[in-house]
């Protein structure tokens, strides 16, 4: 079994979808959420604000400073995440697809390096 | 894995054995190179893992029961090496890799071409495909892309890339890139049995139909194509040299395409050269219905290789002028066969001067000794008329 990082990508210049629309992607999410919870595959996921909401930590003279993203300024931006366990890649994909029809955006999977041992 | 999983008896144990051989196979050829039997090698890695990992995992009992059985594991039966064959090409065809790669690495594992070989096809660096090449062998390792034959509804987009990879395979060997010889038969009849197994699997397929018969159809002319060691054209073919076995049965396959009526690029291919097969002479070429063929051709396929193979059509249809308007408008500097026939063309209005520099040009294009020779016997020819 492999885990694989779905991410949910969407275009940082894009118009937000409608009210009316976010409701549907949202209920179509937490129906596939169960979906992969019943298929025994879902192991995390979890929608993210905005990447003006974030902080980095960076080292800075031998000190930690604290400041603003690195990823504000990046055209694209990740909206959500989840991890799936799944034989390969196939299987990912096979959900990945289910999720992109359900967020209405591109889905970016990656898999996790394995821990040796 | 077909042949570890009959005797196993458990095909998600085969499976992660020959991924485990298969992940070390990737690991290790690019270092010491691929076995003479990929496949073989494959096979008998993927069994001494299932051995090791028994030994580990298995009770004792399991493990006299499974050590009995893995004995029973001789020299994989040709029908499952051809199976693991298939596997092996779809997962180096996997969508997830990019298209480029899928070719490069197919033609690498499966068909044993070298990375030099490789680029030629591609018009590429070695360098840059030896890149392309090993990122594609990351990612197969890293996203754990699956070994294995796609179910039937990704079956159709799956194909396509495959069958490119069997043409590209046969090109090789039908007109190898560089070298001494012109004719690698055996990459030849790899690519051939590629395509029969293929057909096999997948009989409803069109066009791997069409593939197969566009193969056969070029193949049955290999004996007529060198003669004393000297490249020789279609036009100048001794038709008596062609293969009639391999004729009739890519005649077969078209007219199976035909009735069936969903053309595809290599049904068209297929049909193009089955008309070049059914004249009795050159001169006897029905060059009408062969630019008809490739005027639907370059609609459903647009390329500049296809646009200079119609182009010669086209000179013998409404004449060498006309042709030749059309190849000055086709942009492949590097591809020695657009020179080659601009070349022809100029010779046969009388542009000497021109055809001359024109055949320098595909000379120095072209990497295969044989085909060179040809080359220049061309250009040496233009002085003495």
């Amino acid at each position: 079994m492999k885990q694989y990082l779905l991410s949910v990508c969407y275009p940082a210049s894009g118009s937000r979808p409608t009210p009316a629309a976010l409701n549907k992607i949202m209920s179509d999410v937490k129906a596939l959420q169960r979906e992969m919870q019943s298929a025994g595959v879902w192991v995390f996921s979890g929608g993210l604000h905005a990447s003006d909401s974030a902080t980095v930590l960076r080292h800075q003279d031998g000190d930690i400073v604290l400041t603003d993203g690195p990823f504000i300024e990046s055209k694209e931006q990740i909206g959500g995440i989840t991890i799936v366990r799944v034989p390969d890649l196939d299987a990912a994909l096979l959900w990945a697809r289910k999720l992109a029809s359900a967020t209405t955006t591109p889905i970016e999977v990656r898999p996790f390096m394995e821990h040796p041992g | 894995m077909a042949v570890l999983s009959r005797f196993l008896g458990d095909i998600s144990f085969a499976e992660e054995a020959v991924q485990e051989a298969f992940a070390i196979a990737l690991a290790k050829w690019p270092s010491n190179g691929i076995p003479p039997s990929p496949v073989g090698w494959l096979i008998t890695t993927a069994r001494n893992k299932a051995l090791d990992r028994l030994r580990r995992e298995a009770s004792r009992s399991e493990r006299q029961h499974a050590a009995q059985l893995l004995n029973d594991v001789e020299q994989p039966e040709e029908h499952d090496v051809h199976d693991d064959h298939l596997r092996l090409i779809f997962t180096c065809c996997h969508p997830a890799l990019p298209p480029d790669a899928q070719v490069a690495l197919t033609l690498r594992l499966i068909g044993g071409l070298s990375t030099e070989e490789i680029a030629h096809a591609f018009l590429l660096q070695p360098t840059t495909l030896a890149q392309r090449l090993s990122r594609a062998k990351a990612k197969i390792r890293d996203a754990n892309i699956p070994y294995r034959v796609p179910d039937a509804a990704e079956l159709p987009t799956r194909l396509r890339a495959v069958l490119a990879v069997v043409y590209l395979i046969f090109n090789e060997g039908y007109s190898t890139s560089s070298g001494e010889g012109v004719v690698r038969t055996e990459l030849c009849d790899e690519a051939i049995r590629l395509g029969r197994l293929l057909v096999t699997l997948i009989p409803q397929e069109s066009e791997i139909l069409g593939l197969l018969a566009l193969m056969l159809l070029i193949d049955a002319r290999r004996d007529a194509r060198v003669v004393g060691g000297d490249l020789v054209l279609l036009s100048g073919q001794d038709r008596t040299l062609w293969d009639e076995s391999k004729i009739d049965e890519g005649r077969a396959l078209v007219r199976i395409c035909l009735t069936r009526n969903r053309p595809g690029t290599y049904q068209l291919q297929a049909a193009i050269n089955a008309v070049h097969s059914d004249a009795p002479s050159a001169a006897r070429t029905d060059w009408h219905q062969i630019l008809e063929l490739y005027d639907q051709l370059l609609s459903i396929a647009p390329s500049a290789v296809v646009a200079l193979n119609r182009a010669v059509a086209v000179a013998e249809v409404h004449g060498v002028v006309r042709a030749l308007q059309l190849v000055d408008a086709i942009d492949l500097p590097k591809y020695h066969l657009y020179h080659a026939v601009r070349a022809d063309l100029l010779r046969r209005i009388g542009r000497t001067a021109d055809a001359a520099s024109a055949y320098r040009l595909a000379v120095d294009n072209c990497e295969n000794r044989m085909e060179r020779d040809f080359l220049m016997r061309q250009r040496q020819s233009l002085a003495t008329h």
